[in-house]
């Protein structure tokens, strides 16, 4: 569906993206994870056909976007980070407007048009200017507006840019269930906002792209290890306390007590639950709690580390700059 | 050629004239200041007696400056607006010909402004209804005042298109179409063959003298469209060259 070899983009003698190579299948949902500044945008707007690339190619569809931008036009929804809505312009007027420029019939917009206003959750806003609505409304109508014409690729730059927390569940719902429908790329500075709505992620710093593939893939490659996070609390006769009894299954290489709740310190019985960290080369998570479970303590909760994939990030990306 | 594009944003943009209070404004102030000048030099106590014919070649010479100033009040928006907003974004990426953006707004504006030339008529019917004049004369007047200012929202359409900013898009048009005024006032104090070229490029004096008097020459008429078509193709050029930047 999309295909990138050698891509770079500079502005005067500053290079802001490349060179870059990968591809996309149809029907995949990829994230470009990276800081602010890193050429998210940039990459972005080339594959938009709104930017030209100071070199390399650039296929969407088979098609050139150099040489059939006007033909990649038709096939791709772009919602930029802040959405490209006429303040003067009812929602619906704005939609019909968009969905014209976008090449189909007036027959087709009429249908359309309240299709994805349901979709979008924006009924209720129809005849109302642009301008008047709050910025999570503004964004749902830039979602509209980007898939009116049914595209195959829907890009979207920063799609939770300024919204609440309430509102970006909402957008990614609103994500999810576009995923059968179009190949989505969306880029982000957020971590959770990728790794929640998408297959693959592309991880980009310094206009390159220093990591890819799937939250785990990447966590496996990168990480050399995995982590969990394991809270227990301590059987009254259990003969070796939940820490000991961790560091002794086989392949674990480190344990780490995070926190501790309840009456008494964690270490004795009759303590309330504690939890700890554990490192290990594989994914030791039933081994861990049936090693806990054999030697008299309750596992109350088994989780991969939460912030596993952050790490990952952070490292990649923060390290470098630092 | 398809003209489909272009009458999306045609009727788009004559929508936010419509919609925006600056359209109201500008109507307002071009039709009341028509009328003043009008009761001013035709009406009022200072006026004297004249030949009908010369007190409407007076309306439109006033009427001229006046679309002039419209036209780039106008036009400054077009474009810089959508870059100021980030609408531009939609139009760059949609399947949509810098051509086709630049005519859709440029017609939507010389609709607006032919409108608003338009709804001067009462002054020259009034001059045919107490005096004696061709209506002739009044269809030429008219379409001079549209030519010019085709030619002036051309002027401010390009500027429009080189900037975000709609005060230094006003500044651009302003002075290139002040110059083009000038060229007139200059042909008359050079020598020849200077005199004849500052004349032939001077948007106003020679070209929209005829349309003053209720002559329709073809040069004249060839010349507005001509200044029109220059400046619309060098804004869709900045367009072409501004749209993968």
């Amino acid at each position: 569906m999309v295909q990138l070899t050698d891509v770079t983009k500079y502005y005067g003698r500053k290079r802001a993206l490349g060179p870059v190579s990968f591809e996309i299948d149809r029907g995949d949902t990829v994230g470009f994870l990276g800081l602010n500044g890193v050429g998210k945008t940039t990459l972005l707007r080339i594959l938009a056909c709104g930017l030209r690339p100071s070199s390399g190619i650039v296929t969407i569809d088979g098609l050139d976007v150099l040489r059939d931008p006007h033909e990649v036009r038709k096939r791709v929804g772009y919602l930029p980070e802040l959405p490209p809505v006429y303040g003067d312009m009812p929602v619906s007027d704005y939609l019909t407007f968009v969905g014209l420029l976008k090449g189909m019939s007036r027959e087709q917009v009429a249908r359309r048009v309240p299709e994805v206003e349901e979709y979008a959750r924006i009924s209720e806003v129809r005849d109302m200017p642009t301008r008047t609505l709050s910025q999570g409304y503004r964004q749902r109508v830039g979602v509209a507006q980007a898939i009116i014409h049914e595209p195959d690729l829907l890009i979207l730059d920063e799609p939770t840019h300024d919204l609440d927390p309430v509102q970006i569940m909402e957008m990614r719902g609103m994500i999810r269930a576009l995923k059968d429908r179009h190949t989505i790329l969306i880029s982000s500075h957020i971590l959770p906002e990728i790794s929640e709505t998408c297959d693959r992620l592309l991880i980009l710093n310094d206009g390159k792209i220093v990591a890819s593939g799937s939250e785990a893939e990447l966590s496996e490659r990168l990480m050399m290890s995995r982590r969990m996070a394991v809270t227990v609390r301590a059987g009254g006769g259990a003969a070796q306390a939940p820490e000991a009894v961790i560091a002794a299954v086989e392949g674990v290489t480190r344990v780490e007590r995070a926190s501790a709740a309840g009456r008494g310190d964690g270490d004795g019985a009759d303590a309330g639950p504690a939890t700890y960290r554990v490192e290990g080369a594989a994914d030791l998570r039933a081994t861990v709690c049936r090693a806990l479970v054999e030697a008299g303590h309750d596992v109350i909760a088994l989780n991969r580390a939460e912030r596993e994939l952050e790490r990952v990030f952070v490292g990649l990306v923060g390290g470098a700059k630092s | 050629m398809n003209l489909r594009a272009t009458g999306i944003i045609f009727r788009r943009e004559l929508q936010t004239y419509v919609r925006s209070p600056m359209g109201y404004i500008v109507a307002a102030v071009v039709l009341l200041l028509d009328g003043v000048f009008f009761y001013a030099t035709a009406l009022g106590p200072e006026a004297g007696e004249r030949l009908s014919g010369l007190v409407l070649a007076g309306f439109f010479y006033n009427a001229s400056g006046l679309t002039a100033v419209a036209a780039v009040a106008l036009s400054i928006r077009l474009i810089a607006e959508e870059r100021q907003t980030g609408t531009q974004l939609l139009l760059d990426t949609s399947p949509v010909r810098d051509w086709e953006i630049v005519l859709g707004k440029f017609l939507s504006a010389l609709a607006f402004l032919s409108a608003i030339t338009v709804a001067t008529l009462y002054i020259p019917l009034l001059i045919l209804v107490n005096g004696k004049i061709a209506v002739g004369h009044i269809l030429i007047g008219y379409l001079g005042l549209v030519l010019l200012g085709s030619a002036v929202l051309s002027i401010g359409v390009f500027a429009t298109s080189l900037t975000r900013h709609q005060l230094v898009a006003a500044a651009i048009a302003a002075v290139i179409t002040g110059v083009m005024f000038l060229f007139w006032e200059l042909s008359q104090i050079v020598g020849a063959p200077l005199s004849r070229v500052f004349a032939a490029f001077a948007i106003h004096g020679r070209h929209f003298a005829g349309f003053l008097s209720g002559l329709l020459h073809l040069r004249d008429v060839a010349y507005y469209m001509a200044v029109t078509y220059f400046f619309l193709f060098a804004a869709t050029k900045v367009m072409e060259a501004k749209r993968w930047e």
